[in-house]
């Protein structure tokens, strides 16, 4: 790979596995993410979205296939990828016991981000994280978005062309993960490549292109938008009915039913017909003392998309 | 390896040591306890044992010699016994370490023939006091046996006439004092640079996996050299300001002559802190609890400078094969180095062998520190 491909593809990945003994966790898992892009790593717990992070910034040695990371081969210059990106996680945490200042002035120290331009980094990741006048404030002390926040300022005091986030915002409260998202997009306007992991379905729909995984493989990679475009293969119902127990059990044996999942108090089901289901499905449902109440077509949602394509059960809710 | 990345870990450990109480009441109160319960607590001397008399004859020469057993500062009388089952009794409760029973024909035995014997009996149950008990009871006995002698040939009306048998007049070198303190002092600095060494940074790496702080570290590009320099310098610090505070406290308040030179001292303190805070990464890296390292380090580092090292037991005294165990134990040549810098005043070519010694441990704990530290996960 040539310096310009590094400039349009910081991050490739190619046929990268991962096994853990028997376990496969990351399976012939293949991408590029572009400059300025953000991919969405979008997948249940134990999917494999962290480790395949893990293995992008050479934290897990690849099982099998390879990955550049801004022009650098993971296997054979971790080091060089380590100075280009920048990580950050919800699993893991600054330093409770270093106050704000210290703990940039540390990562700032790690990344040898230069000593004339060191201070104005570290007032501009305190004003992101919101955190000024609390510079000398311990971390401990600091509730989880503001927690949040820092760790991405210390994340990008180097200003890393490619930025790596591992679940940033679970546990968030959604406010303090719009903002977090306001800054991620900022700083994608500036050029940086960002993938980021999630199990937020409607965080999927903040990234330029989503990248489905599930059991270790990678299921789709494309943008929110063009995968509701992609033909579900019918259409999608909304059915609002009681008892929805016994609703889940006949509608995938109806005929013209394609997939049946539930949403909260109501049924999404993919149809062939939409007109003949509404028309056929609540006098069937009825038969089995089922009550249909609202009955329409809606677009799809990521969640749907990802239903249809992982089967049902995996997603979160 | 950049000064930069060492220079911000060795901050942040710094800070982060400084924050935690635990670690804060390790670098610096613990020495000073050490000193001061060592110091006074372990003393190897044997003075004022107690005993217990037992005199059955009552007489003018009995109470002269129970009157230089109260004399002698080796011994202190705590009881006066009328019968054998009091002096059981004692011994037995462990109120006297030795008895002196004083027979009814003493005097009138020493008159006639010049011969007398008196009974001592001992506790041996810490035989090291009963030997040093015993030899002290008879140079007590010894110097009235002389007097008596020198009296008995005086009344008699013949000349003196001293049959002088060779006498050993012995010297004590370095220890005049024979004190066992400073014997011990300059020891308990090795054991408090083990004790400081060991449990500070056995605590540093597994501090950050069990802190989840490992991971971000880890995704930075600082090299395991810098992280395991930048983590130590610290506590390296930490070990020399400890070493300090001990030399001056041992001279200026328990008044342990120093006589070898300080450049001397701080080199073989250095040797030593590298070995011991070698082996507390070691085990940091290895052992990922921070209990599970804490324990691990103390059984690598103090328990074999305690009990190995020479410092308070005297290695000469073990079996042959313990006694070749200890030249594997690298606390032995600094506890050696320590106590002939202090005492004998040896200076650094005298202890080239202890010192180089040190060096080859030293240089093979580092290296196997500097490789055990892997910057990924798996």
């Amino acid at each position: 790979m040539n310096a310009a491909d590094a400039q349009d593809a910081p991050i490739t990945a190619e046929n990268l596995v991962k096994r853990f003994g028997a376990f496969t966790a990351v399976d012939h898992v293949s991408f590029r993410i572009a400059r300025g892009e953000i991919v969405g790593f979008l997948g249940p717990n134990g999917a494999g979205k962290s480790t395949t992070i893990r293995m992008l910034c050479g934290l897990l040695r690849p099982s099998e296939g390879r990955a550049n990371v801004a022009g650098f081969d993971i296997m054979r210059e971790p080091e060089r990828v380590r100075e280009h990106i920048g990580y950050m996680s919800q699993k893991f945490s600054l330093y409770g016991d270093l106050t704000v200042a210290e703990n940039l002035r540390f990562f700032g120290g790690l990344y040898r981000v230069p000593r004339d331009v060191l201070p104005e980094r570290m007032h501009f990741a305190v004003e992101m994280a919101g955190l000024s006048g609390h510079e000398d404030a311990l971390v401990s002390s600091l509730a989880g978005g503001w927690k949040q926040r820092l760790a991405l300022g210390c994340a990008i005091l180097h200003r890393p062309p490619i930025l790596f986030l591992d679940e940033p915002t679970s546990g968030v409260d959604p406010e303090s993960r719009r903002r977090f998202w306001d800054l991620i997009h900022t700083l994608s306007d500036d050029g940086v490549a960002v993938l980021v992991s999630t199990h937020y379905m409607d965080e999927a729909e903040y990234c330029n292109r989503i990248a489905l995984i599930d059991r270790g493989r990678l299921v789709a990679l494309d943008s929110p938008h063009a995968l509701k475009q992609r033909s579900l293969g019918g259409t999608l119902l909304l059915i609002e009915c009681d008892p929805i127990g016994v609703a889940i059990g006949i509608l995938p044996k109806a005929p013209g039913v394609r997939e049946v999942a539930a949403f909260g108090n109501s049924l999404h089901v993919l149809v062939e017909d939409a007109d003949a289901a509404i028309s056929a499905l609540p006098p069937l449902l009825a038969c089995q003392g089922v009550k249909t109440g609202r009955i329409e077509r809606i677009a799809p949602t990521i969640e749907d998309i990802f239903v249809r394509l992982v089967g049902g059960g995996a997603a979160s809710p | 390896m950049k000064l930069v990345r060492l220079k911000a870990m060795a901050v942040k450990e710094t800070l982060q040591v400084w924050r935690d109480p635990f670690s804060l009441l390790i670098a610096l109160l613990m020495p000073l306890m050490q000193m001061l319960l060592l110091g006074y607590g372990v003393s190897l001397d044997i003075k004022h044992l107690p005993v217990c008399v037992y005199d059955r004859e009552a007489s003018q020469d009995s109470q002269d010699l129970l009157k230089r057993f109260q004399a002698s500062e080796y011994f202190e009388i705590v009881q006066v016994a009328d019968n054998y089952t009091e002096i059981t009794t004692s011994l037995d409760r462990g109120r006297c370490v030795l008895a002196i029973v004083i027979p009814p024909d003493f005097t009138e035995r020493l008159n006639d023939s010049g011969a007398s014997t008196v009974q001592a009996i001992v506790d041996a149950t810490d035989t090291n006091t009963a030997n040093i008990a015993m030899g002290y009871a008879q140079a007590v006995v010894g110097g009235f046996s002389t007097d008596a002698q020198i009296s008995a040939t005086d009344a008699q009306g013949r000349p003196l006439q001293f049959i002088q048998p060779v006498d050993v007049e012995s010297r004590v070198w370095f220890n005049e004092d024979l004190s066992s303190r400073n014997f011990i002092i300059p020891g308990i600095i090795a054991l408090i640079m083990a004790l400081v060494g060991a449990q500070l940074t056995s605590l540093t790496i597994s501090r950050e996996w069990e802190r989840g702080t490992m991971e971000l570290l880890v995704s930075t590009p600082v090299s395991p050299m810098e992280v395991m320099l930048g983590k130590l310098a610290p506590y390296f610090l930490i070990g020399l300001l400890d070493a300090a505070f001990c030399l001056v406290f041992g001279v200026f308040w328990f008044d342990v002559p120093f006589r070898g030179d300080v450049a001397t001292l701080f080199l073989a303190t250095s040797l030593f802190l590298v070995v011991v805070l070698g082996i507390g990464y070691l085990v940091s890296v290895k052992i990922k609890s921070q209990v599970g390292a804490a324990q691990m380090g103390l059984l690598l580092t103090l328990l074999p400078t305690t009990l190995l090292s020479g410092y308070a037991f005297p290695i000469d005294q073990m079996p042959p094969l313990v006694q070749g165990v200890t030249y594997l134990v690298f606390a032995r040549y600094y506890v050696t180095a320590l106590k002939a810098l202090f005492l004998k005043g040896s200076g650094i070519v005298d202890l080239a062998p202890e010192l180089l010694a040190m060096v080859a441990y030293a240089a093979v704990v580092a290296f196997l520190a500097a490789r055990a530290f892997r910057k990924n996960l798996d």
